[in-house]
């Protein structure tokens, strides 16, 4: 990577055409396994953007220091560091996410999406390149798993962020909010995504 | 900068490095933490004991008492209430293992009389929409200001007095379950619960 990259582009190209869920299905298991409301939709997606904007930081920082050999495990022990320390904060600090999310926020280590951008981009690139890759990346990821929770809540509960536009008797097509739905929605998203984005 | 050379040395010592600044990290952010955490854990307790209990000026988790039930694997959490010394009322952790999927966990309020005051859904993996129902208050509401002794808690369907939910008659039958193993506590253990009176 030279210094010459166009930061701007490094950025968009994150959310739109190398966006993690639609565009290269990275991170499935968080994607599909939350999505039920856009709410944890938001909350894991920020979680992730975190963990993911610190990992490219220290790995970018540390990776002259890194024997090629192994530098997987160095990068797990970074990423995993991370995870723990956002998983002890949520539950200090927002105890009603923590619980909406569960089992999901030690499972942001395995997410490829993280080791990932580690591998492919931030042992590779400048600090600043980095930063910039994992705020892109980050972003796209929290949009498109709010944009499907969202999706999937208001068929499936008829509300969008908790805010009920039906009445409380409604039938609501609750097979959205249960696992097929998440890989209905999902696939539907996706096709709209790719359709307007390759246009552009 | 050049890559440092895969050397065996080098691998240890890298590997090294970061398992130990990794290591204190994650010490210093526990301690940081281990606070907070602690007290927002009790603090979604309390709040569960003043939706189920009448008013009450002593500290009920203080007054913790567990109990053995050969309903549940696990020992019972009674809590008892008090306003001015005097005895008020109890909550009590229900559970049933044959919620739709595994386990679903409530805290039942009883009035002095047995009477259910409240009853709050403290832990359930129902589905969605369905079987989480039981949380609604239009659910809960059924059981309200009843006593076990003259309502029947099973559902409808199993002869008792409980309409269960649409859909989700499984839950409604461990939720049911819950309650009258949180009732049967209460009145084998009324002595116990009562003797805590100062």
């Amino acid at each position: 990577m030279t210094d010459t990259i166009n930061q701007k582009e490094n950025f968009i190209k994150g959310i739109v055409k190398e966006n993690p869920v639609f565009v290269m299905l990275l991170g499935m298991c968080p994607t599909l396994g939350v999505t039920s409301s856009a709410f944890n939709g938001l909350g894991m997606g920020i979680a992730t953007l975190f963990v993911l904007l610190m990992s490219n930081i220290v790995v970018s920082l540390v990776k002259s220091q890194i024997p090629s050999k192994v530098r997987i495990p160095a990068f797990i022990i970074i990423i995993a560091s991370f995870v723990t320390v956002v998983e002890m904060m949520l539950e200090a600090f927002i105890p009603f996410l923590y619980e909406q999310l569960g089992i999901f926020i030690p499972l942001i280590v395995v997410n490829c999406l993280i080791l990932g951008r580690a591998e492919a981009f931030a042992s590779k690139s400048n600090l600043i390149s980095s930063i910039i890759d994992a705020l892109g990346m980050g972003i796209g990821f929290v949009l498109a798993l709010t944009v499907l929770g969202a999706v999937r809540e208001m068929l499936g509960s008829g509300s969008i962020f908790e805010m009920k536009f039906v009445s409380e008797d409604a039938n609501t097509f609750i097979l959205f909010i249960l696992p097929p739905g998440a890989f209905i929605a999902l696939a539907y998203i996706t096709v709209a995504f790719n359709k307007i984005s390759i246009k552009t | 900068m050049a890559k440092k050379k895969s050397t065996f040395i080098n691998m240890m010592l890298s590997l090294l490095t970061i398992t130990l600044v990794a290591g204190f990290a994650l010490g210093f952010v526990n301690d940081l933490t281990i606070g907070p955490i602690a007290k927002a854990k009790l603090e979604r307790k309390i709040n569960a004991l003043k939706l189920v209990l009448p008013k009450f000026d002593n500290n009920p988790v203080e007054e913790l008492k567990l109990v053995r039930s050969e309903q549940a694997k696990d020992s019972i959490e009674i809590y008892p209430a008090f306003l001015n010394s005097e005895f008020v009322g109890v909550a009590i952790v229900g559970s049933s293992e044959k919620g739709f999927s595994g386990l679903i966990k409530i805290m039942v309020g009883f009035e002095p009389n047995g009477e259910i005051k409240n009853i709050v859904v403290l832990d359930q993996k129902e589905t969605p929409g369905l079987g989480t129902k039981i949380k609604d208050i239009k659910f809960i509401q059924q059981y309200k200001n009843k006593t076990p002794t003259s309502f029947n808690l099973k559902v409808v369907k199993d002869g008792g007095e409980v309409d269960a939910l649409t859909g989700a008659t499984i839950s409604s039958r461990a939720f049911s379950e819950a309650v009258q193993m949180a009732y049967d506590v209460f009145v084998e253990n009324m002595d116990l619960i009562k003797d805590s009176e100062k």
